[in-house]
């Protein structure tokens, strides 16, 4: 080591060495570049920062043209998505307005606006359906994908390629082809509008998609690893639980947070199939009604509900992105 | 490829009653999967073309009688239909070539690393992951004549002189096709960077030496992105494009957020009309159906260029 550093550069070459590179014109260009990319990214990201803010407005301010970009925050928004009010007549306002001095900030800010909470929204409850439904149905497809996967993977088995483009072939279907019979077949079933039916639904939905990416996943695991455990004495199902498992968490987790998402956006199937009981998030954020319209910074508070998860997770999962929108198909 | 230990066939040295064989492994591993895909998947798709040749309306309490091609002819012989169609193509033809011109652009733009450019790329990437329906509705919220924030940065500053995208107008003067441009923007901004992630795995993928020899023969940076650049990421450019278009045919979510088929039937993919035929308020299951097989079949013929293109791929790596 002391050697290396005796004869080695003092600091280590960083810049390329190419001269097309660190020519000053080539310099300039980079430079120019890095402003182009920094601009453009601003603007691509324009929208979701307007959501950002709109999420925090008052609704006198978000319909005042023209469209403010400073104001006063305020979590009405929150308020008017999350609770059910009514309004509150003006003898009631004034004497509920004289003593506000058992009131939370809730009802406090409720009563800003001349009104008064009855209790939680129906969005509560069908945020808790998203959570119920995603969360089941990509926990089960995750599992189911691993095995399938893994029997891909390791196993000679006829017909595997027929197989696999089969599996894919689902996921390329349009929704809706698919949503007639099943609203039939559920009605048969008495599954409309309920958990299990979203369930199912949402885990076969996931299911192709998570078989391939797994699969990608455990091609990379060196097949010797299990060789080996094979000759000291352990049953495949071992060795599958021991070694393979361990060693392919990284894309377990990349597969569960993808499936995760995709369910947790799901829009088409929710929308046609759950009117009440089992109806999820995203098609009744699109229904969210005010008095006159809709109510534009209840819509925004639970649009930034979707954009915080996603934009966490896509910092996270940057290195598997690109697997995970082409279905493992291209890999880095 | 050296021998697998799949291939090892004979008893394990210390095989127990309770040593699964390999085959029994396989159908365990595979069959619930495969179930669970008929009965949701092939189940269905076999029902709906039953479906498609009967008259069957899901609400009416009536079996469904068999009507042979009637629901097929009379598809085909729809102009309103004919006109959702090419309403859908001319969405799939504009966005899915906007997606690769900014997609590219984009890619070229980070191709090579400098501080920062991580975060940057993944903020770029957060429209593709959030939920349609909801880039729709914030969208709505953009393009809002009075209060919306899209006109005002293209510098419009007077609602009743300025363009109402989503209604097709400018000025209150009506401008067809503009409602379709608004929704055409929008998936490009959402889908423009899944084109950019693609072509940046096919641009890192490019051998170094090729730029260098053709630096060392003086060739011309046109010259290199004609003749090195675009045929390396050819094949991911490809997929990306087969990928989209596939999904512009299937899209629904983004427009049911946004404009729900209007102004008119300016924004009307065939998608959303299938919605509305098989669903909303009119129920004509077996119409549906018969519309739902036909929009398959321009799905499969895209889906089997990609997966033939896949499998020509895997091949030679």
């Amino acid at each position: 080591m002391a050697s290396f550093e005796e004869t080695g550069p003092r600091t280590p070459v960083v810049e390329p060495t190419r001269v097309d590179k660190v020519h000053p014109r080539a310099k300039l260009g980079k430079s120019i570049r890095v402003i182009l990319t920094v601009i453009v990214t601003f603007i691509m990201i324009i929208p979701v920062v307007v959501m950002i803010m709109t999420a925090f407005k008052s609704r006198a301010d978000i319909v005042t043209p023209p469209p403010k970009v400073f104001f006063q925050p305020t979590l009405e928004g929150f308020l008017y998505l999350f609770t059910d009010r009514s309004v509150l007549s003006p003898a009631n306002l004034e004497a509920e307005r004289a003593n506000p001095g058992n009131l939370n900030y809730w009802q406090k800010l409720a009563l800003s606006v001349g009104q008064q909470i009855n209790g939680p929204s129906d969005y509560v409850g069908r945020l808790k359906n998203s959570v119920i439904i995603a969360g089941t149905s990509t926990i089960l497809s995750v599992i189911l994908g691993l095995f399938a996967a893994y029997a891909f993977s390791r196993f000679k088995i006829s017909g595997k390629d027929d197989l696999l483009f089969f599996i894919l072939s689902t996921r390329m279907l349009p929704g809706v082809v698919v949503t007639i019979p099943l609203f039939l077949l559920y009605k048969q079933l008495t599954w409309n509008d309920t958990h299990i039916g979203m369930i199912v639904l949402y885990t076969v939905f996931n299911l192709s998609f998570s078989v391939w990416l797994l699969k990608g996943f455990i091609d990379e695991i060196p097949i010797e690893y299990e060789e080996a455990a094979l000759v000291d004495g352990y049953t495949r199902l071992q060795a599958f639980f021991r070694i393979v498992l361990p060693q392919a968490v990284n894309g377990i987790a990349a597969t569960t947070v993808f499936c995760l998402i995709f369910a947790w956006n799901e829009y088409a199937f929710a929308l046609m199939l759950t009117s009440e009981k089992a109806r999820t998030a995203p098609p009744s954020i699109a229904t969210m009604l005010g008095s006159g319209g809709l109510e534009w910074s209840a819509i925004a508070a639970g649009s930034l509900g979707f954009l915080i998860p996603v934009a966490i997770v896509t910092f996270v999962l940057r290195d598997y992105l690109l697997r995970g929108v082409t279905f493992g198909a291209v890999r880095k | 490829m050296s021998a697998r230990v799949s291939d090892y066939v004979g008893p394990h040295p210390k095989a127990h009653q309770r040593h699964l064989s390999n085959r029994a492994i396989v159908n365990l591993f595979i069959w619930p999967t495969l179930l669970l895909l008929i009965l949701m998947n092939v189940f269905p798709l076999f029902y709906s073309l039953y479906l498609g040749f009967t008259n069957y309306s899901a609400i009416a309490q009536k079996a469904p009688v068999w009507i042979a091609f009637q629901n097929f002819s009379k598809i085909l012989n729809d102009k309103n239909l004919w006109q959702y169609f090419a309403t859908t193509g001319r969405y799939a033809l504009l966005s899915v070539s906007l997606q690769v011109l900014v997609g590219f652009s984009l890619a070229m733009l980070v191709r090579e690393k400098f501080k920062g450019n991580g975060i940057l790329t993944t903020l770029i990437l957060i429209p593709m992951m959030i939920s349609p329906v909801v880039v729709g509705l914030f969208w709505k919220l953009m393009y809002n004549p009075t209060f919306g924030f899209f006109n005002a940065l293209l510098g419009f500053s007077d609602p009743s002189r300025s363009p109402d995208w989503l209604a097709s107008r400018i000025a209150g003067q009506p401008m067809p096709g503009l409602a379709l441009i608004a929704v055409v923007i929008v998936d490009v901004w959402m889908w423009a960077p899944f084109v950019m992630l693609l072509v940046l795995s096919g641009l890192k993928a490019i051998p170094d030496y090729l730029y260098e020899a053709a630096a060392v023969d003086r060739a011309s940076s046109w010259f290199q992105f004609w003749r090195i650049t675009l045929p390396q990421v050819a094949p991911l450019l490809l997929i990306a494009i087969l990928f989209r278009t596939i999904e512009a045919f299937k899209s629904f979510d983004l427009v049911m957020g946004m404009t729900g088929g209007g102004p008119g039937v300016q924004t009307e993919l065939i998608s959303v009309d299938l919605y509305r035929i098989a669903f909303l308020g009119q129920f004509r299951t077996g119409y549906g159906s018969a519309l739902a097989y036909i929009i398959l079949i321009i799905i499969i013929a895209i889906s089997n260029l990609y997966i033939k293109y896949l499998n020509k791929s895997k091949g030679e790596g």
